[in-house]
């Protein structure tokens, strides 16, 4: 997988945010986006993803231009914005199992040892971010860096080759800062892409740097 | 996932935080009450009435719980997963729409008898009001959805989105209202229910498209 950005620019409200951005990120690769609060990172991160769309240049994926065809890049990348989409209603592992069947997997559901829905691969996912004795909880009692967690365990869960993180580490505490880091290193090792927004680099190595402001 | 799997979440979801569909019957039941006990037991005068009320308490039931429809997945993040997700925005609205009406309007048909019966309605007339409810209330939901869509940034929207709902709930009142009164003077129902199902139908072909516009506008703006 190749993506490749060629004078990308967006503009939200009337004002212009970033212009002529140019990036070329293949296999294993990783862009680090830094810069200060409202500069235009979390906008660069959407833009990625599809969710807004750009107001100059273009995105190519493989070669492809990407304006024809979002759909494609959709169903490859895995978004996690700053927020953490997890529904209070719901035990840890439901919430799980809700995000891989958006994410198209074909769910078999279960019902967990707390009587709560699981499937294939949740606790897996959930030991990785080292919450697995959290599954059957309801995620309302969850603490901020749980949820977090919960979230990031997405990236197990759901197999895809490009990442998209929003400041993934706010909220974790250092082994979960670890966790994150060892999580990136394999994805890359494996071929995935990442490109990150972050304030801190808690020893991930990108392999690019895109300041912003 | 599938259509069903979304409705079902959007059902345990409802069921748990909100009571399912008790929160809508019970708001329904007790503001139609609430005119038998203002007005008093006058038999022949809340038999003229209750179309009117009974049809105004289900539109206020079904508004009420119409700002979460999207705001709640908004607040958290999840529209965006929705937004990324295979689901086509329409398809997405259609959902959305469907469990908003298995929790408000299917409860408010199944409670329609005993709230009847408070109004001195007779037998015929009950089902008349049954089936307008069947044939007005998804409608309701489907017009609701473009309100919701279009109100889902605003905090505390509850109000702008009445004032942009109940002009458009109009027609519905009128056709709804009409036909139980038309079985009450014996003419017959049968012409306001074809408006209430061409009401249904209209709205079925452009309500989910104008939502998942609106929603679109919101998530890239």
């Amino acid at each position: 997988m190749r993506l490749e950005g060629r004078g990308l620019a967006c503009v939200r409200g009337e004002r212009q945010l970033f212009s002529g951005v140019n990036f070329t990120l293949s296999a294993g690769g990783m862009i680090f986006l830094n810069g200060a609060n409202g500069s235009g990172k979390s906008s660069f991160l959407r833009l990625m993803a599809g969710l807004l769309r750009p107001a100059d240049g273009m995105l190519l994926l493989d070669d492809n231009v990407v304006a024809d065809d979002w759909q494609s890049l959709q169903s490859q990348l895995l978004y996690i914005g700053h927020q953490d989409p997890v529904k209070p209603a719901f035990s840890a592992a439901e919430n799980l199992v809700f995000w891989m069947g958006l994410a198209g997997r074909n769910i078999e559901y279960k019902r967990g040892r707390g009587g709560g829905l699981v499937t294939d691969g949740t606790h897996d996912a959930l030991a990785a971010l080292e919450i697995a004795g959290l599954a059957d909880i309801p995620s309302r009692l969850l603490s901020a860096g749980q949820k977090r967690r919960l979230n990031l365990a997405r990236l197990v869960a759901i197999p895809r080759p490009l990442w998209l993180l929003d400041e993934p580490s706010v909220s974790l505490d250092a082994s979960g800062e670890r966790l994150l880091a060892a999580l990136i290193a394999r994805h890359r090792e494996s071929g995935g892409l990442v490109i990150m927004a972050s304030h801190t680099d808690f020893g991930v190595n990108p392999s690019l740097h895109l300041h912003f402001g | 996932m599938t259509f069903r799997s979304l409705v079902i979440r959007d059902l345990v979801l409802a069921t748990r935080i909100g009571g399912g569909g008790a929160m809508a019957v019970g708001f329904f039941v007790v503001a139609a009450a609430l005119y038998p006990l203002g007005i008093g037991p006058e038999l022949v005068l809340l038999r003229r009435i209750a179309p009117g009320i009974l049809w105004v308490s289900a539109l206020l039931s079904c508004l009420l719980s119409l700002d979460r429809m999207f705001q709640a997945d908004e607040e958290d993040g999840t529209l965006d997963l929705l937004m990324l997700s295979s689901f086509s925005p329409s398809a997405l609205v259609l959902t959305k729409v469907f469990s908003h009406w298995l929790t408000t309007g299917l409860p408010l048909i199944i409670a329609t008898p005993y709230v009847a019966m408070t109004f001195n309605l007779g037998y015929e007339t009950m089902l008349t009001l049954m089936l307008s409810m069947l044939l007005g209330t998804p409608a309701l939901s489907l017009v609701g959805a473009v309100g919701a869509a279009l109100t889902v940034g605003v905090r505390r929207g509850g109000m702008l989105l009445s004032l942009l709902l109940l002009p458009l709930y109009i027609p519905v009142l009128i056709f709804g209202a009409g036909s139980v009164e038309a079985t009450l003077f014996g003419i017959g129902p049968a012409a306001h229910l074809i408006v209430l199902l061409a009401l249904l139908l209209g709205s079925l072909a452009l309500c989910p498209y104008a939502a998942a516009a609106a929603l679109m506008q919101h998530v890239r703006s």
